[in-house]
C-alpha cells in the first residue's frame, strides 16, 4: 500500500519521548488524516489495519518545532526568502509550524494581507505557516490595528515584529482592546533613545572594538513598562525575546504576581555571546545584541527554571548586500530555523538542559501560546512530528542550507544533533540523507 | 649596520596597536629616530619604497594625516596616489570591499586608509593582497597617532616606562585615546583617563586605567598631559551642556596644568579646538610640544612604510 492511498500512516519502530519523566523507550505512532490517533510502546511493531507503515529503524520521534519569530521576506522582499525557501528550511531543521513575523512589504496589518500570506503559505509552503499581524498600522507604533478582523483573518498574535511601541499610550490601548479577542501581544523590547546609534552590547568589548553600545537598560526599562500596563489592562503579553539578567528578574516578579505574562529568548542569545563578533564579523551583529556570557548563563538558567517559555529562532534573512558592509552600517539579523534545534543540543550536552525541556520550549510552549494544538504527544494533536538523532555529527555548512540568504552565525560550527526525518499533518516532507 | 636597519616587522598590516609586542613598537620608533635625521636633512629623500605604489584612501577628511602620509611615502621614494572619498566613485553608492577591489587590482604595495566606520580598515585588509595601514577607523584605533605620541614622548622624557601619562577629553569617541592607552601601557607608562561621565565609555577600566572626573586630580603629579579634540556636534547639550561648561572643567588652562609636574609637558593630536578643550597660552606655551608631534608623524609613519615595505614580496 503506497502512502499516500492509504487512510492511516504507521510509524513503527520508533523510540518516543514521555513528556513528564522524560523517558525515551521504544514505541510507535498512528496517524490519521493529518492528526495523531494514537501511540504507545504497543504501536513499536504492527501490523496496524489499513495503514501505510513507515519504518523509524529506532529513531526518536518528538513533535516538531512551532517556532514564533521568523522573518520572511514574502511578499515584497522575497530575495531574502519565500514562504517556499523558509519552509524548506524549517523542514531541515525540524520546525513544523512557522510564525511568520509582520514586518514585510506590505506590511500585514489587514485582514486581506492575512488572507494573501495564508494563501500563499498554503500553496508553497511544505510546513504550517501561521501569521502575527501588526499590532499598530504599518508596525509604526502610533495606532492599532483592526485586531479583531485579523484574528478573523486567521492571525494567531499582533505584534509589530522587530519594531518597538514607543507610545505607552498606545501599548496600554491595544493591550487592553486585545483582551477582547483574547490576542497575545507580542512586544519587541527596546526604548530606541537609550538604544541610540548603539550596534552592540555596551561593555568593555564594545569600548576595544570602537564601536557605539546598547546599554540592558534599552531592554528592561521597556519590559518594566509594559508589565505596568499589563497590570493596569490585564492584557496578555509576551515579551518576544529577552536577552539579560535584569529583564529576568522583571518577569519572575511578573509571574509571581499572577499577570499574564510570558517571554521568549532567541536560540542565538542561548548559545553565542559579544565575544563571538570577534573582528567585527557582521553575521553576530543582532537585535537585540548579543549580551555577555554571565547574561547568556542566566537565559539558559531560566529556560531550564521555565522562567522564559520560549525559544525562538528569531529567523532573519539578510543578503549579501546588507551584510558586507561594516559592521556600523550593516543590517542585524542572522537565519536560524535550520539550526535551531541542533544549537539547542549544545545546551543538552553541556548539562545545562534537559532534551524534554528544550523541545517543551520550542514546540509545546510556543503552540500553546498561540492556541494551536500541535507542538506535544498527544490523541488528536495535529500529526507534525519528526525524527531526531541527538547524537548526530554536523558541520554548518552555509552553502548547503535552504535559505535564501546564507547569514548563518553558525558558520562550519560543529553541531550534534540533527533532524533526519519531518513530517507534517502525517506527510513525510523532509530527509536526510 | 644599527639595529633599526636590520628591524623586522613580524606583521603585514599596521591595523591597530592591539596586538603588537612591546619589541614590535621600540623597534618602530627607533627606526623613526633614523627617518628625523634624514628629514632634517637637506635631501630628504630615501630609496626604500622606490618603484612601490603607495594609495592614501581616505574616507573621512584629513589634513594633517594625509599629507603627513603623503610625505612619509614620498620621502621613501613610493609613488603615492591620494584618494579622497569626495572625487571618488564610493559617492555614487559602491561598497567598501568593491573600492578596495577596485584598487587591489591597480596593484598596489600599501594601501593607507582611514574609514568614520570601526572595522572598516580590517575588513579592507581581509580583501586586498597589500600591506594595510589604518589611518585612523571610527572609534577604534589610530596606531600611527599613538606611536608618533609614544616617539615624542621619548625623545623628550629619555623614556616612556614608570611615566604618568593624563589622557583628557572625549575618551568615548577617541581612537586616539584607546591606540595611545595600548601603546603607552604596553611601554611601561601608568595612565590616567578623565572626562565628564558622558565621554567616558563603559568598562574603560578594564584596560587597566585609573578613570578621573576631576582634572585637577587627574593632572596632580602627571609627566605628560594629553588632551583630546572635541566635536563640535558633541558640544552643545548633547554629551555637554556648552563650551564655557566644557572649557571651566575640562579645558587645559594654566592653573590646571600646574597641578602637574613642573616639567610636566602638554600634547594634541590636533586639530586643536582653542578656548574649547586648551587655553591658547598653553597649547602655544613652553610646555608644548604639539608642533613637535606633527614632526615626528611624518618620521613615524616613513618607519612605519619602510619596515611593511621591508615584508613586501621582492622587497
Amino acid at each position: 500500500m503506497s502512502l499516500s492511498s492509504a487512510s492511516r500512516l504507521h510509524l513503527k519502530n520508533a523510540r518516543l519521548m514521555d513528556p513528564v519523566t522524560a523517558l525515551v523507550s521504544p514505541g510507535g505512532v498512528v496517524v490519521r488524516d493529518g492528526l495523531i490517533e494514537g501511540f504507545g510502546a504497543e504501536l513499536a511493531r504492527g501490523p496496524v489495519a489499513d495503514a501505510a507503515v513507515l519504518d523509524c529503524g529506532g529513531a526518536l520521534i518528538v513533535p516538531g518545532l512551532v517556532d514564533l519569530r521568523a522573518f520572511i521576506g514574502e511578499p515584497g522582499e522575497e530575495y531574502r526568502e519565500t514562504f517556499r525557501s523558509a519552509s524548506l528550511a524549517a523542514a531541515a531543521g525540524g520546525v513544523t509550524t512557522v510564525v511568520a513575523q509582520p514586518n514585510t512589504t506590505p506590511v500585514v496589518d489587514d485582514p486581506a494581507v492575512v488572507d494573501f500570506v495564508l494563501r500563499r503559505a498554503r500553496d508553497t509552503s511544505l510546513v504550517n505557516i501561521a501569521v502575527a499581524a501588526a499590532l499598530t498600522k504599518g508596525c509604526r507604533g502610533q495606532e492599532m490595528s483592526e485586531i479583531g478582523l485579523l484574528k478573523e483573518a486567521g492571525a494567531v498574535a499582533v505584534t509589530d515584529g522587530d519594531k518597538p511601541v514607543t507610545n505607552a499610550q498606545v501599548m496600554r490601548r491595544a493591550l487592553s482592546y486585545a483582551r477582547v479577542f483574547d490576542m497575545p501581544v507580542i512586544h519587541h523590547l527596546e526604548d530606541p533613545d537609550l538604544v541610540g546609534q548603539g550596534v552592540m552590547n555596551e561593555g568593555e568589548f564594545a569600548t576595544r572594538l570602537g564601536l557605539p553600545g546598547i546599554p540592558t537598560a534599552a531592554e528592561t526599562i521597556m519590559l518594566e513598562r509594559d508589565i505596568r500596563l499589563v497590570q493596569l489592562t490585564g492584557g496578555r503579553y509576551h515579551a518576544a525575546m529577552v536577552t539579560c539578567r535584569d529583564s529576568l528578574d522583571v518577569i519572575r516578579r511578573a509571574k509571581q504576581a499572577g499577570l499574564p505574562v510570558t517571554c521568549g529568548v532567541s536560540i542565538n542569545h542561548l548559545t553565542l555571546n559579544e565575544f563571538d563578533i570577534g573582528e567585527y564579523r557582521t553575521f553576530l551583529k543582532l537585535n537585540p545584541p548579543l549580551r555577555s556570557e554571565e547574561d547568556r548563563l542566566a537565559m539558559v538558567e531560566a529556560v531550564a527554571e521555565g522562567v522564559i517559555d520560549v525559544i525562538v529562532s528569531d529567523h532573519n534573512p539578510q543578503d549579501v548586500e546588507t551584510k558586507r558592509l561594516t559592521f556600523a552600517e550593516c543590517e542585524p539579523g542572522a537565519i536560524g530555523l535550520e539550526t535551531m534545534l541542533s544549537a539547542g543540543m549544545r545546551l543538552v550536552e553541556a548539562g545545562q538542559l534537559r532534551l524534554s525541556r528544550l523541545l517543551e520550549a520550542m514546540a509545546d510552549a510556543p503552540a500553546k501560546l498561540i492556541g494551536l494544538d500541535a507542538g506535544r504527544m498527544a490523541k488528536g494533536a495535529r500529526a507534525d512530528l519528526i525524527a531526531f538523532d541527538p547524537e548526530m555529527p554536523w558541520v554548518v555548512e552555509a552553502a548547503g542550507l535552504h535559505s535564501l540568504c546564507k547569514n548563518t552565525p553558525f558558520e562550519d560550527a560543529r553541531m550534534s544533533g540533527k533532524v533526519t526525518m519531518t513530517i507534517v499533518a502525517g506527510r513525510l516532507i523532509h530527509t536526510y540523507r | 649596520m644599527s639595529a633599526a636597519s636590520t628591524f623586522v616587522f613580524p606583521h603585514r598590516h599596521l591595523l591597530g596597536i592591539e596586538g603588537l609586542s612591546r619589541p614590535d613598537i621600540e623597534g618602530l620608533l627607533d627606526l623613526a629616530e633614523e627617518e628625523v635625521e634624514i628629514s632634517r636633512q637637506i635631501e630628504k629623500k630615501k630609496s626604500s619604497l622606490r618603484g612601490r605604489t603607495q594609495i592614501n584612501l581616505f574616507f573621512e577628511a584629513s589634513t594633517r594625516t594625509q599629507s603627513s602620509f603623503e610625505l612619509a611615502g614620498k620621502r621613501l621614494g613610493a609613488d603615492v596616489m591620494n584618494m579622497s572619498v569626495a572625487n571618488s566613485s564610493v559617492k555614487k553608492g559602491e561598497t567598501l570591499i568593491d573600492t578596495a577591489m577596485t584598487l587591489n587590482a591597480m596593484r598596489p604595495d600599501i594601501i593607507i586608509v582611514r574609514h568614520h566606520a570601526a572595522g572598516a580598515v580590517h575588513l579592507l585588509a581581509r580583501k586586498v593582497d597589500c600591506s594595510v595601514v589604518n589611518a585612523g577607523d571610527g572609534a577604534h584605533e589610530h596606531p600611527t597617532q599613538a606611536l608618533l605620541d609614544a616617539l615624542t614622548i621619548r625623545r623628550n622624557k629619555g623614556r616612556i616606562e614608570g611615566l604618568t601619562v593624563a589622557i583628557c577629553g572625549d575618551i568615548a569617541h577617541s581612537r586616539v585615546a584607546r591606540s595611545n592607552i595600548i601603546c603607552l601601557q604596553a611601554l611601561g607608562a601608568r595612565v590616567r583617563l578623565c572626562g565628564p561621565p558622558t565621554l567616558i565609555p563603559t568598562g574603560v577600566e578594564r584596560y587597566g586605567v585609573e578613570v578621573f572626573t576631576d582634572m585637577r586630580r587627574a593632572l596632580d603629579g602627571a609627566d605628560i598631559v594629553m588632551m583630546l579634540r572635541l566635536q563640535r556636534e558633541r558640544m552643545n547639550g548633547s554629551f555637554v551642556p556648552s563650551v564655557p561648561e566644557y572649557f571651566h572643567y575640562y579645558g587645559l588652562d594654566r592653573e590646571k596644568l600646574s597641578y602637574a609636574k613642573p616639567d610636566a609637558l602638554v600634547m594634541h593630536p590636533g586639530p586643536m579646538n582653542r578656548g574649547v578643550e586648551i587655553a591658547s597660552d598653553v597649547a602655544d606655551g613652553a610646555q608644548s610640544l604639539i608642533r613637535e608631534q606633527v614632526e615626528m608623524g611624518v618620521a613615524i609613519r616613513m618607519a612605519v612604510l619602510e619596515a611593511l615595505a621591508r615584508r613586501l614580496p621582492n622587497g
